[in-house]
């Protein structure tokens, strides 16, 4: 135990009012060594974050830590003065937050914020930061850092704000650097990045690293040790293989198996039901209880024991051969059904540019090709899933497809009509054929307005349903059909979880009846287990009514979950596209490859290579003369600068615009 | 950005010609210059001629916007229309009812204006944004909570209260300064201290309050929480990010009122007995002269046009957000 | 005693804001996104006393608010004759406090006149000195008394002042002693208890007024010789009326621009802002001062179209709410056009065009309702600073009519008497406390309103 660099113990933090707290940590202990990287892992609304808050005594102002112990080295941080405690910060202790987009100064060159650091934890340096800056920026990966110091936070991409959070956090050279869901809010190519270059400070440095993440893949990637926590508690720890081999807790286990990925199509997903229990209350039995499969008589009973060592145990009643979790609900369905004769919807050059205006007379001097030629087909009763990172116009295509955003240019076709033509009265009337589901269900509904109403809005505006009582019955028997009970009717959507509003918006989107449904990241703000509710409820409202669904989505393992066809999309084109299966064991294209490649995996035992992305994406404004993505193609050649390379068949629907095909390797 | 300023600059046209166009249609097609000067030369038993006469020695006996009677671009020029509105554009103010250059008294008298606007200006900044640090500093406390309902009450009191409060106190009662007057050359400050304190104090409710709701603002902002996890002491926190960063909407705010300085203060010149353009315009409103009603809302839309212009100027040259875009 | 109603133009309106402001709260009383916020208002101790404040301002300002002719006698016909001067709920409560006239000034308690005059004393003799008031401590043989008599007022008053607000609480309580323990002890009631002890305050003020107003004048008399405290009762409705209808008047035209301008963007956007920048570039008080000295001229030419001096006046102060209210619009406008910017952006506003339904049910479905709640905050951060505006334009003589009561006129008439010797300070203290009173509280209970509905417009308003 000498070893030991930080050390937590019984740590208790409360926010909120005196009478009624959140017990947002509620005794937690753990410890790190020299140079490990233990991971906290859970879904929202655990206490995750509160953790790191709470060692580096930053919390918000109503919170307070009212029992436990903090060591560093063996020196108590909790009864530090505040001047004491400022030197550790950033010195001992560095920190990386979440929000690398608002965590920076927005009016000071991001060079001055790290020379900040440096001059505070540094005295070689303090006199003069500008070298050590310049350094900094180096070893996170900056290029051309002698200019980069003195440029604003706004100028940097999402990645690059990351890497100056970090050299910040490294100026003090700490010992542990606290990491709170540090690659959340970047796209997966770049989180692959950051995540790299983590391990390699790491090893440089020798510090250890406390990350907390929500995504059981980064764990896996990442950790040395794993702490799951649910509900302020840390429910299970353990070394990462013994952790992903065999997960004891049942909470574990049924977080493992709520993954999607391609392994689960044949079922589906294991879906926890429940939510989260709120914090502002005293437990006083198991805090997974309801939500528990393997509950038994015994469960009833007080706070369970911890069981297993202290660094290698779970909090459970059960030993693991009595925790007996069912075989997921299998999925309903055999094959996708066989594709009709006529695609439902068909695109093509689909293409949505916004002016760029510049100068006195506000003149158009060029074009944001936020889409830029879309080929689609997707036949009813299917799931195409268009995938790409953030900024490559997939939620802009499925808003043009629908007529919300109008195309400038192609044709969309629905069952044959084509959309770009219609407008007024007949577009109106043919809107209840397709549907949206957004990815924010707090921003998709009305705050003023009740369930009833929200989920009737489409009914009334397209005359469906004679009264309001009839209207009624059916808003009823949507909601019983997206697993929601009667009561919701009068009720407002902010009283519902995240998961739940999502349902709502799903019974909206079918109370028109629609033949489509564009889901736009329906399950990207939700966590894990309630994402495989989603998911599950989803894949069984297709089978169920035939629906074709349009999935956009960043996320590589719904997409190998759920769709039967997916198109990936790279600056406003599709650069490859065929059924799911093919492409993802067979990507062709560069950028799928290095997509698929990004994704971490839960799985320690599986080291992927990463194919390393130079830059980020290139502003849709002035893409890249040639192959838009050639700039960042590690097997770039000379005529990838010449012409945009043609879509080209590989197989059978398995289709890819890239130059290394046009010989027919 | 260049492009930028010059549209902004070529916006303030339409704007003035939509002010000259209200003020138009306000002194001469809701009431008729005969209204005007029945009004001026009492209404009743007034014989046209008397009336004929008035008008024709102010110039408001011309038709309105077309003289039919005149010849070739006469018939634009020749009107009301042209005399007293177009003209303002080349900022032409003309003559005062009673008979005075309107262009040479604002030239006149602004500078009293300016002698008791920037100071007030300049040190109720300096003491609002003392105050709001202070405040923000200890937020959360009972200092802060007082802090705050001593602003409210200060705002709730009657700007006249100030005035006439601080020329009894200070003035009268006290004796320390002159009640009123004025004397042009260095020997203004002694009539310049009174109104300025009174002006700044007036000022501290409001000015404290909002720029306390600024730093609050930025305190709140995950940037704060990265500096502080830096190691930077509360005190470096609240100097180095909070206040620098609430400068930007507090000096913006400020420039957008400074072209307006020029139009002094309406009651503290009057009640103070200088001679500015705030009791210029107030003894013009008494006295019911058009012209320089008329005259002092043009000069204030085009001072106020050119503060909004200012500040976004500003905001392109201390914002690095909108610089560097 | 017969009487003829008469209801003015303000009476009007203030009647249908009334009927509005009723008409709300059934709204908010059935949504519950209204009524959370109202219920932390109501669990705030600042708003529940400056509430009670109000409401006494509010209460005054309403009776002052129906208005009659009270019956003449009968004319040749047998027909009734109603006089010509309109009277108020207020005035026929106040009867003696407005009858009681002095011939000029006279200070707060006064016994005698504040100037002297040529008095012939019984013996033929004349002596310049200060006379007896002819109401004012009339009462009293001997001036000498006075102290004495004031005490025992006072004394009567705090106890009558005691007995109403014992009276007042033990019907709020029913009777019940429980209620009151609760109400003493219970930590949610805090509100309530600050709310109670405003209250006291205010019925204290109440009983020393029943008491003492009769005989003396609490506050002096003017040049004139009109009581002040009368004065300063009548000038509520004046304050009240500018604060509300001043808003109520320009609501219409800026939600229904603001929203449209911020939903529609493009030329109507473009139309839109134009409007408001080229109204808010004309400074406030020029436009004011132009418009209200362009009034003057047309009243003064047409002045055979009013019926009555109290009509005159009264057209004159809903002139002043017209106009105030034209440079006053622009920035809720503008308020509103950038939240209706940022609501069409949501996605539930996209989710009702899926559905097809129409550009106007979209507005009035899904962006009004929730820009409502700025509108209602604007109104009430308004509030105070039309108060405020008022007595400032009165003093610069382009506020209401001289005739009309209010603080600005109180201020305006008094200030050219600091230079007397010794100061005649009463008009002035009395108009700046009504004002200082109604604005605080005011401002107070704003600022819990503000942050109960929404906390972010701290920054913009």
């Amino acid at each position: 135990m000498i070893d030991l660099l930080l050390e937590v113990r019984g740590l208790r933090t409360w926010l909120g009012p005196e009478d009624q707290p959140v017990r947002a940590v509620d005794g937690v202990d753990l410890a790190l060594r020299h140079g490990e990287t233990y991971v906290l892992v859970g879904e929202s609304g655990c206490g995750k974050s509160m953790i790191a808050y709470s060692l580096m005594r930053l919390l918000p102002p109503s919170g307070r830590i009212v029992a436990g112990e903090v060591l560093l080295e063996g020196r108590s941080l909790l009864e530090l003065t505040e001047a004491e405690m400022r030197r550790e910060r950033g010195g001992s202790i560095g920190m990386i937050f979440q929000e690398s987009m608002t965590s920076l100064n927005p009016v000071m060159s991001v060079g001055r914020q790290v020379a900040e650091a440096v001059r505070l934890h540094d005295p070689e340096h303090a006199a003069n930061p500008r070298p050590r800056v310049i350094e900094l920026f180096r070893q996170v990966g900056i290029s051309d850092p002698e200019h980069r110091v003195n440029e604003y936070p706004h100028q940097l991409s999402g990645g690059m704000k990351q890497r100056v959070m970090i050299a910040i956090a490294l100026a003090g050279c700490p010992k542990v650097l606290i990491a709170d869901e540090p690659t959340t809010a970047l796209d997966v190519t770049i989180q692959a990045q950051v995540l790299e270059l983590l391990r390699d400070l790491q090893r440089e440095t020798g510090m250890a690293i406390l990350l907390i993440t929500h995504d059981l893949g980064v764990a896996a990637e990442m950790a040395d040790r794993v702490g799951v926590m649910y509900a302020g508690q840390l429910v299970e720890t353990a070394g990462v293989r013994e952790f992903f081999d065999l997960p004891h807790h049942p909470y574990s286990c049924k977080l493992c198996r709520a993954l999607p990925g391609a392994d689960k199509r044949a079922q589906g997903l294991d879906a926890i039901p429940g939510r989260v229990p709120p914090l502002d209350q005293a437990f006083s039995h198991c805090r997974f209880l309801d939500r528990c499969e393997a509950r038994q008589a015994v469960c009833e009973g007080a706070a369970p024991p911890w069981r297993g060592e202290a660094e290698d145990g779970y909090r459970c009643y059960l030993a693991v051969e009595q925790i007996a979790l069912g075989p997921p609900a299998a999925r309903d369905e055999g094959a996708a059904p066989a594709k009709a004769v006529a695609p439902l919807l068909r695109a093509r050059g689909l293409q949505v540019h916004f002016p760029i205006r510049k100068g006195v007379l506000r003149r158009v001097v060029g074009q944001t090709c936020a889409v830029d030629g879309l080929d689609i087909d997707l036949w009813p009763g299917r799931t195409l899933a268009l995938v790409g990172e953030s900024g490559c116009g997939k939620t802009t295509a499925g808003k043009a497809l629908l007529q919300l955003l109008r195309p400038t240019g192609g044709s969309v076709r629905f069952d044959g009509v084509d959309l770009t033509r219609l407008r007024g009265t007949p577009l109106r009337r043919l809107r209840r054929q397709f549907q949206i589901i957004f990815q924010d269900s707090a921003s998709s509904m009305n705050p003023r307005m009740l369930v009833e109403d929200i989920v009737a809005e489409g009914m009334v505006a397209q005359g469906i349903g004679t009264s309001r009582a009839a209207r009624r019955e059916r808003v009823i028997e949507l909601l019983d059909q997206v697993g929601l009970s009667a009561v919701a009717l009068r009720r407002y959507p902010h009283e519902f979880s995240g998961g739940q509003r999502q349902r709502i918006a799903i019974a909206r989107a079918l109370a028109v009846e629609p033949r489509l449904i564009v889901c736009d990241e329906p399950t990207s703000a939700l966590d894990v287990s309630v994402q495989a509710q989603v998911l599950n409820l989803l894949e069984h409202l297709q089978d169920e009514l035939g629906l074709a669904y349009l999935f956009i989505t960043h996320d590589i393992s719904v997409v190998a979950y759920l769709a039967d066809e997916m198109a990936v999309m790279y600056l406003g084109r599709i650069v490859e596209q065929g059924t799911a299966e093919t492409v993802l064991e067979h990507p062709a294209h560069p950028y799928t490859r290095a997509l698929l490649a990004a994704v971490p995996v839960p799985d320690p035992k599986h080291r992927r290579t990463i194919i390393r992305l130079e830059s980020d994406l290139p502003s849709p404004v002035a893409p890249p003369s040639g192959c838009h993505f050639r700039e960042r193609c590690p097997w770039m050649m000379p005529r990838c600068h010449e012409a945009y390379p043609p879509m080209r068949e590989l197989a059978s629907g398995h289709r890819v615009a890239c130059w290394s095909y046009e010989d027919g390797e | 950005m260049m492009a930028y300023i010059v549209r902004r600059v070529l916006y303030v046209i339409p704007i003035l010609v939509g002010v000259n166009l209200l003020t138009f249609l306000l002194f001469f097609v809701v009431n008729s210059p005969d209204d005007m000067a029945r009004m001026h030369l009492g209404v009743k038993r007034v014989s046209d001629q008397a009336i004929a006469e008035w008008k024709a020695e102010r110039g408001y006996d011309k038709p309105l916007v077309w003289n039919a009677g005149a010849e070739g671009l006469d018939k634009l020029t020749d009107t009301i229309f042209f005399d007293k509105s177009v003209r303002l554009f080349a900022f032409d103010f003309g003559q005062s009812d009673s008979g005075r250059n309107i262009g040479h008294d604002i030239a006149q008298r602004m500078w009293p204006s300016l002698a008791i606007a920037i100071p007030i200006m300049l040190v109720g900044l300096a003491v609002n944004i003392s105050f709001s640090l202070l405040l923000a500093f200890f937020r959360g406390t009972y200092l802060d909570f007082w802090g705050v309902v001593l602003c409210v009450a200060m705002m709730s009191v009657s700007g006249l209260f100030y005035i006439i409060g601080g020329q009894v106190l200070l003035g009268k009662l006290l004796n320390l300064f002159p009640i009123s007057g004025y004397a042009p050359g260095p020997d203004a400050w002694r009539f310049l201290v009174l109104p300025v304190i009174i002006g700044v104090i007036s000022g501290i409710g409001s000015g404290t309050r909002w720029y306390r709701t600024l730093f609050l603002e930025e305190v709140g902002k995950d940037f704060v929480r990265t500096a502080r996890a830096k190691g930077l002491s509360e005190r470096a926190v609240l100097f180095g990010h909070v206040l620098r960063n609430a400068l930007i909407p507090i000096l913006t705010g400020v420039v957008v009122v400074i072209p307006t300085l020029f139009m002094g203060s309406l009651l503290l010149e009057s009640f103070f007995g200088i001679p500015g353009l705030g009791s210029y315009t107030i003894d013009a409103i008494s006295r019911q002269d058009f012209a320089i009603v008329r005259a002092m809302v043009f000069l204030g839309a085009v001072l106020y046009v050119l503060g909004l212009l200012l500040t976004d100027i500003s905001y392109t040259l201390v914002d690095p957000r909108v610089r560097l875009q | 005693m017969g009487f003829q109603p008469v209801v003015l133009a303000t009476d009007a309106l203030i009647y249908l804001l009334l009927a509005l402001a009723v008409g709300f709260a059934l709204y908010a009383r059935r949504h519950e996104h209204l009524r959370a916020p109202w219920r932390q208002v109501a669990a705030s101790r600042t708003a529940m006393g400056a509430l009670v404040v109000l409401v006494v301002y509010v209460f005054i300002g309403l009776l002052d608010t129906v208005h009659f002719r009270p019956l003449q006698g009968q004319d040749a016909q047998g027909r009734p004759r109603y006089a010509t001067e309109v009277l108020s709920l207020l005035d026929l409560i106040t009867t003696p406090l407005r009858e009681h006239r002095e011939k000029t000034y006279s200070a707060p308690f006064a016994t005698h006149l504040y100037m002297r005059e040529t008095i012939e004393l019984p013996d033929g003799r004349k002596v310049r000195d200060y006379p007896r008031l002819k109401w004012g401590g009339a009462h009293l043989a001997d001036p000498a008394d006075r102290a004495a008599d004031i005490a025992r007022r006072v004394a009567a008053g705090l106890v009558l002042g005691l007995a109403i607000w014992g009276g007042a609480l033990l019907l709020a309580a029913r009777g019940r002693p429980a209620r009151f323990r609760c109400l003493l002890r219970a930590p949610e009631l805090a509100a309530l208890r600050s709310a109670a002890w405003t209250g006291l305050v205010v019925a204290l003020l109440l009983g020393l007024v029943l008491t003492l107003a009769g005989v003396w004048h609490l506050l002096g008399t003017d040049k004139v010789g009109e009581d002040v405290f009368y004065q300063s009762l009548k000038s509520v409705r004046t304050g009240l009326v500018i604060g509300t209808l001043t808003t109520l008047v320009m609501l219409p035209a800026a939600v229904l621009l603001g929203i449209m301008a911020g939903y529609f963007r493009g030329w109507v956007d473009d139309v839109i802002q134009y409007l408001y920048t080229t109204l808010s570039s004309v400074p406030g008080v020029l436009l004011i001062a132009a418009a209200v000295l362009m009034m003057q001229i047309y009243m003064n030419n047409h002045q055979a179209e009013f019926n009555s001096l109290a009509e005159r006046a009264d057209l004159r102060l809903l002139f002043l709410c017209l106009i105030l209210g034209v440079t006053s619009w622009t920035s809720l406008c503008r308020l509103l056009r950038g939240e209706t910017l940022k609501l069409r952006q949501l996605e539930y506003v996209q989710a009702a065009q899926a559905f097809g339904v129409r550009h106007f049910t979209i507005l009035a479905r899904h962006v009004l309702p929730n820009v409502m709640h700025i509108v209602l905050i604007v109104v009430v951060l308004d509030f105070s600073g039309l108060v405020l505006a008022e007595a400032v334009l009165s003093y610069i003589n382009i506020g209401v009519d001289p005739n009309t009561n209010s603080w600005g006129n109180m201020i305006n008439s008094a200030r050219l008497e600091l230079a007397r010797e010794p100061v005649v300070w009463w008009s002035l203290v009395a108009a700046f406390v009504f004002i200082f009173m109604l604005v605080l509280a005011a401002n107070l209970f704003a600022d819990v309103v503000r942050d109960a509905f929404d906390p972010r417009l701290r920054e913009r308003t």
